[in-house]
This record gives structure tokens, sequence and C-alpha cells, in this order.
């Protein structure tokens, strides 16, 4: 329900789409339009059907960003900003944040079988975001959703944002917005501490490397094999089970959820460098500019304060043990 | 055919036959000896001396011999007429214990057996679901559930000792469990490092226990599955042979009978006589046996048929839809578990998708009240012929319905965010799937039982109508064999 193109639209908002068409290489056209559809976006969660405004209607910037994406200029989002837009409105009338999470990054996103809480570093993030808008102990509601329901979540608006280890790149910034990057990843090799393996090259000839199915690993390794021979596994975790259990020499995955492995495994670490570079983001619907700002706004504050920042003590607290050398949060970029 | 008699007697076309005097001879005490003797040195002529020929040869001139004279065609008779009804007793005696020893392994070796692999896949099964349970409720996982699992997989050890030691002749039957052996140690083995890791905290606990849930579904259920069969293909081929029909027994009795009426028409003839007491006697000793034989037999097989149609097939069905109910239980909690980090080619959850699986396959793919007929639980209610039988499956398909609406809303308090809710609704108290669950296991436990006995009842039953046919059937055919030559005797008497 309530996808653009369902046979519930009315006729004026298709009357409107086709208007804005029109209009859409002026920009004043443009201004006036994002100020109609602001009206007319239904309030989430506040009638019976709530209903999204068509795509578009507050993205004529990100469909521009979008256009020019590079991998360089990838991670540069809008500029921050404190004020309340519809959609920070609609969260503020809803009073909780719902925010997609994982739940099986250790350190990250995870749940604490002790507590049953959900912990880490994406989730002390998404508290952050949610105290700013809703104040002090604030009503968030986590939603485990699994890497491939990230970019539907958002467009399907099941939840307001996705904190969950994910990296910023052109593809994705067509389907959805992207705060600055809060992380610098990059994939990398995981192996036993006494593995000969010494990083993402030759030394991994003949080996049995585990990567999840559909990941950037996979991609990475079919695209330069290394004489390596690829187990793909249904989640990057089980990578590690495969590990312990001897059915696999080494993981490749993102740095930050390999890290994530080898805080559970001390016989295991990490190999070389990170042989790529991505950025994670919050993810935001891309029609939410005014909650892409906000969020920026929000990292903005969780970076100041150089080596005492919130961002370093959240570091320290969930990432240093496994990923060490780390002294600052990254520099935002900006597209506007 | 005794050698030393003619090897000493001058070979003599017109002796009687050896077989003959020698039968003769039991039976028809110092009369019928007298008469063989007078006979041979009346008709003996000789013929040429050192010439060596075949005992055979021998034997078949000397009953050609025979059977140029009345007497001597009366020996033949009664002989045949005695090996006949002697034949016939025998293989009664012998088809009827065939039967009875298949009817007794259905009984007291294939059924159990079959019970015991029955009860390896649905322990199996249950360790499986009860440990994703307790996972689940992690540091506050109860005695209870871990009492459990742990009984669970000891109940399947044992029940493979038992059934290794048990099973003969089955390949396939012995490949299962020497698999699943080798297999189950190694299962409770990552069990316990998924235990392990979810008590430090560490999420690969769950990824642990989603491994070793796709060794139990992969592996181990399968070879358990294949046990089952196995055992149960057994237990058929026991039915069936206690069913066979005893066609030569049957047929002997046929041809004996119709000798002994044969031999009594031909008496009839030949001296007017209306009745020979001994062939008479004979005749109805054989019709006995063979009455006794037909109707022992049909009653046999209608039990054995019951037992078959009402007992076996209910519990295979009812074997299957414990393990359904089992399977969709164990991927409820495991959505809970792995919380999406599992996705299906059409990115639908792995375990909710095998949940909706197992439901369709236990109850149809509707949400009526009434069992779908396509679901275990409606073959079940088809199969089940009593109150007692249908009364535990209705109310299971009535718990299953509650289940799954107890299922859609703790789904939809997951999909809310609302983990804390969705898991109380899985396996918080009495308002919980789990408790449908139970529940339903209960039930199915239940209707398995009530089937069971009606098997053994009726195969009991079975078996009763057998009873004492195989001794009767020997007395009688010696009786009626005393019978035929004393009869045949007495003709003979005449000639003296």
């Amino acid at each position: 329900m309530g996808r653009p193109g369902d046979g519930d639209m009315t006729t004026r908002a298709r009357g409107l789409r086709n208007l804005r068409a029109a209009l859409a290489p002026v920009a004043a056209g443009v201004c006036v339009m994002a100020a109609t559809a602001a009206v007319l976006v239904p309030v989430l969660g506040g009638g019976p059907a709530p209903r999204p405004a068509p795509y578009g209607t507050h993205s004529a910037r990100a469909d521009a960003a979008a256009a020019d994406c590079t991998p360089a200029n990838a991670a540069a989002s809008l500029r921050p900003s404190p004020a309340d837009g519809p959609t920070v409105d609609k969260i503020k009338e809803r009073g909780r944040l719902i925010v997609g999470v994982d739940q099986n990054t250790y350190r990250w996103g995870y749940r604490n079988p002790a507590t049953g809480d959900l912990e880490g570093f994406d989730i002390a993030l998404a508290r952050a975001i949610a105290e700013d808008i809703l104040g002090p102990d604030p009503k968030i509601s986590f939603r485990a959703i699994p890497t491939s329901q990230r970019i539907p979540a958002l467009q399907k608006r099941t939840v307001d944002l996705v904190v969950r280890t994910m990296t910023i790149n052109c593809a994705r910034k067509r389907q959805v917005a992207f705060s600055t990057a809060y992380f610098q990843g990059g994939q990398q090799v995981l192996a036993p501490t006494n593995s000969r393996i010494t990083g993402f090259d030759d030394s991994l000839k003949d080996k049995r490397v585990c990567t999840a199915a559909g990941s950037t690993g996979e991609t990475r390794l079919t695209e330069e094999r290394h004489g390596a021979r690829v187990v793909t596994v249904p989640n990057q975790l089980d990578c590690l089970v495969r590990l312990q259990l001897g059915e696999a020499d080494a993981v490749v995955t993102d740095n930050a959820l390999a890290a994530a492995q080898a805080a559970q495994d001390p016989t295991v670490q990490l190999k070389g460098k990170p042989f790529t570079d991505e950025p994670y983001g919050v993810a935001v619907n891309r029609d939410d500019t005014d909650l892409v700002r906000r969020v920026n706004q929000v990292l903005e504050d969780y970076r100041q304060g150089g080596g005492e920042s919130r961002w370093m003590a959240a570091y320290r607290k969930w990432l240093q043990a496994d990923l060490p050398g780390i002294s600052k949060a990254p520099e935002p970029q900006y597209s506007d | 055919m005794s050698n030393p008699q003619t090897g000493a007697a001058p070979p003599s076309g017109r002796a009687p036959s050896p077989g003959l005097s020698s039968a003769g001879s039991g039976t028809f005490a110092g009369s019928g000896s007298a008469a063989g003797s007078s006979l041979a040195s009346g008709t003996g002529t000789g013929t040429g001396v050192g010439r060596r020929r075949t005992a055979w040869a021998d034997g078949v001139d000397q009953l050609r011999a025979a059977a140029t004279t009345e007497p001597g065609r009366l020996r033949i008779i009664g002989a045949v007429l005695a090996f006949l009804v002697v034949a016939f007793g025998a293989a009664t005696a012998w088809q009827v214990t065939d039967r009875a020893t298949a009817a007794r392994d259905v009984v007291e070796h294939s059924q159990p057996l079959s019970a015991d692999a029955a009860n390896i896949y649905r322990s199996l099964a249950d360790a499986d679901t009860t440990a994703a349970g307790g996972f689940l409720a992690g540091g506050k996982e109860t005695q209870a559930t871990r009492d459990r699992y742990e009984a669970d997989i000891a109940m399947a050890a044992r029940l493979l000792a038992k059934a290794s030691s048990n099973t003969s002749g089955s390949d396939t039957a012995a490949r299962q469990i020497a698999k699943l052996n080798s297999l189950l140690p190694r299962y409770t083995g990552l069990i316990e490092t998924a235990r392990t890791n979810n008590r430090q905290g560490l999420p690969l606990g769950g990824a642990y226990l989603r491994y070793a849930n796709a060794q139990m579904r992969g592996e181990l259920l399968p070879a358990a599955r294949e046990l089952y069969v196995a055992e149960t293909a057994r237990l058929g081929e026991d039915y069936d042979s206690a069913k066979a029909w005893p066609w030569l027994a049957l047929s002997a009795g046929v041809v004996a009978l119709g000798a002994l009426v044969w031999a009594q028409r031909r008496n009839y003839r030949r001296t007017n006589r209306l009745f020979n007491y001994g062939l008479l006697a004979a005749t109805t000793a054989s019709a006995v046996v063979l009455l006794w034989l037909a109707v022992g037999h049909s009653v046999a097989r209608a039990g054995l048929n019951t037992s078959y149609e009402d007992g076996a097939r209910s519990l295979n069905v009812l074997n299957e839809a414990r393990i359904d109910a089992l399977q969709a239980r164990g991927d409820e909690n495991l959505t809970l578990i792995a919380r999406g980090a599992v996705v299906t080619k059409d990115q639908q959850d792995f375990y909710e998708v095998g949940y909706r699986t197992g439901m369709k396959d236990l109850a149809g793919a509707g949400r009526g009240d009434a069992a779908a007929a396509d679901g275990k639980l409606g073959s079940a209610l088809a199969l089940a012929d009593d109150d007692a039988g249908r009364r535990p499956v209705q109310e299971a398909v009535e718990t299953v319905r509650q289940w799954q609406a107890r299922h859609a809303e703790a789904r939809a308090a997951d999909d809310q965010g609302d983990y804390d809710r969705a898991l109380a609704m899985v396996i918080g108290g009495d308002t919980a799937t789990g408790q449908s669950f139970d529940r339903v296991d209960t039930q199915l436990a239940r209707a398995l039982d009530h089937e069971q006995q009606q098997l053994r009842r009726a195969a009991d039953d079975g078996r009763g109508a057998l009873t004492g046919l195989v001794t009767g059937a020997v007395v009688l055919a010696l009786l009626g064999a005393t019978g035929a030559v004393l009869g045949i005797g007495r003709r003979l008497s005449e000639y003296r």
C-alpha cells in the first residue's frame, strides 16, 4: 500500500507530477513544487493509510548530486542544518524514531544476550540522532533488517533511518540519500593469527576464502581471485564459523565486520591493509532532505571535540580493541 | 526305494513296489506284509539274471506290474492318498508357520523398529527445536529446556544403538544408522559451541546455531527420515508376507480332497459300497484342515489389513505431522534468532518461509477452522476411523489455527521493531506460540499412542486367528493319512 504508482494515488497528485515534470528545469518552479508537495505529503503514521509523496518531490538537488556522482565525491552530503523540516516534524509528532539496524554485528549492532538490548557503535549513533530530534530518553524502535532489505525498507518507509554499516556508493545514492561518512571502512582480509596469509594478495593462492554471497567481497574476489578458492555463505558471520571449523582459511569482508569477527575470536586478526574505500553513512529516504541535514548536524556535534569527542568515546568503547590506530572521525564532505 | 531288496532278490517285474510295501508296513501291520509276500511269491516270474538295471527302472517296472492287479493298484492308491494328505498337512503347517512368523515380526519386530526410527527422527527434530528455544531465552534458559534437549539427544543415541543391533539385512538402514552415529556428536558439539558463545554475548553463537540447524535439516533429519522409510518398508514387507495367500497349501488341500473323492467314487463303482469309513475320515479331516486354513487365514488377513490400513498408515501420517510441527516451531524460533541474517532468493526471511512451508504441510494452505485435506492433519483425520482417534487430531487442528494467529501477532510485533514483545509472544507464558506448539505436540502424541494401540490390537487379533492351525493341520493330516491307509487296507484285506 501507499507505494508510488499504486492505483489509489489521487488524480491531483498525478497532475502535479506531470506539472512538475514540465517545470523541472526551472529552479523557481522546483521551489514552488517543493512547498506544494510538503503540504501534500501525508504525515507518516498519522492517517490510516500513510501515502508517501512521489519520488523526487524533495530531491531535485539529490538527483543532481547522484547524476555527477563519482567514487571520489560519493561521500559528499547536504550541508547540516538543525532546522525541523516536514520529516523531522513527522518523527516528532509520532514521538518515536524508527531505525533499521543490524543485530548480528558485534561491536556495531548486536543484541547483548545478558540484557536483551541492542548495543554497538551504530546503535550509539542512532541513539544520538534520536536524542537530538526527540530530546532525552527518546523512544526508538530498532528493526533488525537484513542487508538486502536496507534500501527497500527506506523506500517503503518502514524505517526513518538505516544505521547499519552501510557503504556509501553511487549506485545506492541513486536509490537513497546518505549522511556524511561516519566511519571510513574498507574490505580487508581476516585470517588466523598464525596463518601465512599476508593480505589481499597472492598469499591467498589455493586457500579457501570465505565471503558473504552478494557482498562487495565476492565481487572483488571475482575480479581478482589471487588463486583462492571462494566459499560463499549467507551471512558474513557464517565465515567465522567456517574458519573455526576448518572449512575456510581466510575471510574477506568489510574491516568493520572483520574487526567484529576478530573481537569474538582472539586467534584471528586482520591482515594487510584495507583494499577498498568504503565510507559508512546513515541512509535516509531520498525525499527526506531535512532529515539528511539534521543527521549531518548531529554528526557535526558528534565529531566535535577532537580526541574528546563523543565519536571518539564511542570508538574507544566499541571498536578500538580490534580496529586500533584511529585518532579522529572522518572529515565530512559537502556537496552544496 | 531300497536297493538291498532289489539287489538280493532276483529282479522281478511283478514284485510290489518297495516304496509301497514300506509305506504299507507301518500301518497295515501284519496283514499288509503277509499279503505282500504272498503276492511276491505268487507272481514272481524272473527276467534275465545278471543283467544290471537301474533302481529307477526296477521301480517303474514293479509299479507297472503292480498296477496290473487290483491289490497292486489299491496299494498304489493308498500310498498316493496317504502321501497327498500328509503333503497337504505339511504344506499347511509350513506356510501357516511362515505367515504366523511374519505376523509376529510385524508386532514384535518391524513395527517396534519402525516406531523407534520414528522416535529417532522426532527426537532429533525436537532436540533442534528445543536448542533454538533455549538459545532464544539466552541467559534465562530454563532447566526444563536444557533437560528436554539432553533427553532428546540421549533418546536418539540409545535408539540408534538399539536399531543398529536389530537391523538385519537392510543396507539402507545400516548406512543411515552409521551416518547418524557419526553426525550426532558433531551436531551436539556445534550446539555447545553456539551456547558457549551466546553466554559470552557473542553474536557468533547465533551463527553456530544456524550452522547446527543447517546440519540438522540438511544431513541428520534426511538420514533419520530414510531410516524411518526403510524400517517402515520392512514393516510393509512383513505385512505383505503375513497376508500372502498360502496358495501351495490350498492347492495341496484341493488336490488331496479331489483324490480322496475320486478314490471313494472308484470304490463305490467297484464294490457298490457307499462308504469306506477310513477314506471318509480322511476326507473329513482334509476338508476340516482346508476350511480352517481358508477361514483362519482370511480372518488373520482381515485383522492385519485393519492393522495396516487403520494403524500403520495413520502412524505414518501422524509421525510426519509431528515432524512438520517441530520444524515449523524450530523455524519460528530461528526467525527471531537470525533476524534476517539469512534470506531466500526472493529476499524473504529464510526461516519465516520455512515456518510457512511447515505449517502448510501440516494444516494445508488455508487458515480456516477445518483441516485442509491436503495437509498432514487433514490426511490423519481422514485415516482416523474412530472418535478416540479423531478427537486429538481435531484438537490439534484447532490448536494449529491458534498457533498461526499468535504467530501472525508475533511477526507483526517484530516487524514493528518491538523485539521484546515478539519474543514474549513466541517463548513467553500461556499465550505464547510455544504453548500452542507444545499442545499440538501433546495432542499428536496422544493420537499416535491411540493408533499404536489400534495397530497392535488388530494385528494381535489377526495373529490369534492362526493359533492352533499348525498343530491342528499336522494332527488332522496324520489322522487323515491313517484313515486313507486303513480304508484302502480294508479293501485289500478282501483279496486275501
